[in-house]
């Protein structure tokens, strides 16, 4: 460590100006330190849409950016599912074949014996939740690598699905129901939308306050009003004009806003709770975790139940966008852009580091890709050499800067 | 040579504790007394059972036979947990931290405060008052451990086991992987425990390390005790000769074998 010989000897009286700043400090040590978190997609996105713009005007159109968010959802909601995986240093193989069999079952329960949708929904997750507790009892149990047991997974709910949609192969949805309604025609009403934003601001501001005053009252570096009011007032501005804009035609999807509460309770959980806690922990170093008293073996059995659940949420999103359950739903790509989607996020797949917000950054990364060279008409050859392409940058950016860690690490 | 058990202080006594692994003898009726504010190294060569010793106190493994006698009572230490709850704390060589958590959230891994709601306030306020006491030198509490060097990691896991108030701290190999900056720090870190009245055990290989902060110094010689020393009128020599053998209270069979390969010793410390 280069700056522990200036670093001022602490003592008591004057820690709170010894650590003002700290925040600042930490971030700028942690960047350097190789933990860059939802930075480089971020940047990764901006140059994307500009590219995309440039090469056809119609993608940062409103009708397209509507479709583009609600395209997102599905393959959104698997991929958070996936980044649990992820952070407790595991993956799932299996997220698209148990998408689409939750999809077919939804389907069968739904349309072929008549249940209710809000029966039939549930029922898929249920089962698909299911299947996440048996992959972790025979990895908690038997010790089989997770990759082992998904691929099995991917192989055998693939055949379950197909079993379940019989000969037809392919169940159609009614377009009338409120689960197709749901992913295609429900928007929130403008003002609901500028009130979830205020709402949301305000919320933001208040709960930095309360904090920044419990800090301060403790002694500790916090946040100025200033950096407060002018996060929310970004926040304000940022999420009014892009209400605006997609107002202009159909708006905010019910079923985006599905998906970024999700992504909000997922954020919450993994940084204010202890359970969050131990899942980085877990991802990060199993051993020190046992040690710690956390339960290793629920943490991962959590992480499990939590990746299918969400794959079979998306999944029956999927289907309802489509207003069809078939043979080649979770199929093809979903799989692995759910998987990429994540890493481009910034979710390291070695375990322990990502967040919430890669889900959704690292599917919008993936969409837009395949949203802007369909409006170039190019076929999917392109898209799936870009997406590849961007996959390894990705991948090839978190290697780097593990090794970045780890000889800060040696430092 | 041993003091005896009814030392006026003693916090930790064990009376002839005994561990085997199928055929092979770890312990064997081993004593050690440790009290609080004191500083006891417990050395010996590779095998002597100085691990399986730090294990039968932390609760990893049971011990076949023999007594513990905690704070005047006799008990059992069957899980780390049943260790912890009775005040032993143990920091094992390869700290047990994770690196992707700040400093705070190792201290409080598996013990933080308000579970769906952390009070981050209060385990920030905790963390730097328990590393002021240490008068730890880190930077900053928000810092992943990763980009911490290996002393102040070391100085991260003493405060975690400090956290839950011990009366015995255990510390296996401190400074073992450490420089010369460093390995003081931590000594420095062993002394600020003695006078806040912890009782300590170092298991260390090193001699200087040993004789510059302990009190005592039990040698610990295939599996059995082979002497404890005070620290401050023994010399290396002394605990050397204990450690590879060539005293007159055990293993005389092998005595002459033992005391060449002190001279051995003695030359490459002369070196």
């Amino acid at each position: 460590m280069s700056d522990l010989g200036t670093a001022p000897a602490p003592t008591r009286g004057e820690t709170t100006v010894e650590e003002y700043g700290g925040g600042l400090r930490a971030l700028t040590s942690r960047f350097r330190g190789g933990d860059l978190g939802v930075l480089p997609v971020v940047v990764g996105l901006v140059v994307i849409w500009t590219v995309m713009q440039i090469l056809n005007p119609v993608f940062l159109s409103s009708t397209n950016l509507v479709n583009l968010t609600l395209e997102c959802v599905p393959v959104g909601v698997i991929a958070l599912g996936v980044g649990f995986m992820l952070l407790v240093g595991q993956i799932d193989l299996s997220i698209g074949s148990l998408s689409g069999m939750a999809a077919a079952v939804t389907a069968i329960l739904f349309v072929g014996h008549g249940w209710s949708p809000w029966l039939a929904v549930p029922a898929a997750v249920v089962i698909s939740g299911a299947v996440g507790w048996l992959y972790a009892q025979v990895f908690n149990r038997l010790g089989v690598p997770s990759f082992v047991i998904t691929l099995a997974g991917l192989l055998g709910f693939l055949g379950i699905q197909l079993w379940v949609l019989g000969a037809a192969g392919s169940i159609n949805l009614p377009f009338d129901s409120g689960l197709v309604a749901f992913a295609q025609l429900d928007f929130v009403p403008q003002w609901l939308s500028y009130t979830l934003i205020v709402v949301a601001a305000a919320g933001l501001f208040a709960s930095g306050y309360l904090r920044a005053r419990e800090r301060r009252r403790a002694g500790l570096a916090a946040a100025s009003i200033q950096g407060l009011l002018l996060r929310s007032v970004v926040l304000l501005a940022g999420a009014g004009v892009a209400v605006w804009y997609l107002g202009r035609t159909r708006g905010v999807g019910w079923m985006f806003v599905l998906f970024l509460a999700l992504v909000l309770v997922t954020h919450y959980v993994l940084t204010r709770t202890k359970y969050g806690k131990s899942i980085y922990a877990v991802g990060g170093n199993v051993e020190a975790a046992r040690r710690a008293g956390i339960n290793v073996k629920a943490v991962y059995t959590s992480a499990f139940v939590l990746c299918t659940t969400l794959a079979a949420i998306g999944g029956v999103l999927a289907a309802a966008r489509l207003a069809a359950s078939n043979q080649s739903s979770g199929g093809g790509d979903v799989n692995l852009n759910a998987i990429a989607a994540v890493v481009i996020g910034g979710t390291s797949l070695f375990g322990g580091r990502g967040s919430a917000f890669a889900a959704l950054f690292g599917i919008v990364v993936i969409q837009s890709i395949s949203s802007g060279l369909t409006l170039l008409n190019l076929d999917s050859s392109y898209r799936y050499m870009v997406t590849g392409a961007v996959l390894l940058l990705a991948v090839a950016l978190d290697a780097v800067a593990r090794r970045s860690r780890a000889s800060h690490g040696r430092a | 040579m041993s003091t005896s058990p009814s030392d006026a202080g003693t916090l930790l006594s064990l009376r002839g504790i005994t561990k085997t692994f199928g055929a092979v003898a770890a312990l064997t009726d081993v004593d050690l007394d440790v009290a609080a504010g004191e500083v006891v190294a417990v050395v010996g060569d590779n095998g002597a059972g100085k691990s399986t010793l730090v294990k039968v106190l932390s609760g990893v493994h049971a011990p076949d036979a023999g007594t513990i006698t905690f704070e005047d009572r006799a008990v059992t230490i069957p899980s780390p947990a049943a260790a912890q709850s009775l005040g032993i704390a143990t920091v094992f060589q390869d700290l047990a931290l994770c690196e992707n958590l700040n400093v705070i959230e190792n201290l409080f891994l598996g013990r933080e405060l308000r579970a769906l709601r952390l009070n981050d306030v209060a385990m920030e306020v905790r963390s730097r008052e328990l590393l002021d006491q240490l008068s730890a030198k880190i930077p900053t509490v928000r810092i992943p451990v990763a980009a911490l060097s290996g002393g102040q990691r070391q100085t991260v896991a003493i405060a975690r086991s400090l956290l839950g108030d011990p009366k015995i701290v255990i510390l296996d190999e401190p400074t073992a992987a450490l420089g010369v900056a460093q390995t003081a720090e931590v000594l420095n870190l062993i002394d600020r425990l003695r006078e806040r009245g912890h009782g300590v055990i170092m298991i260390s290989h090193n001699m200087a390390d040993v004789l510059a902060v302990a009190d005592k110094v039990a040698v610990l010689r295939l599996g059995r005790n082979n002497g404890v020393f005070d620290a401050l009128e023994t010399t290396s020599e002394e605990i050397v000769t204990a450690i590879t053998g060539a005293t007159d209270n055990a293993v005389t069979r092998r005595a002459r074998r033992g005391r060449r390969a002190t001279e051995a010793v003695k030359e490459a410390d002369d070196e």
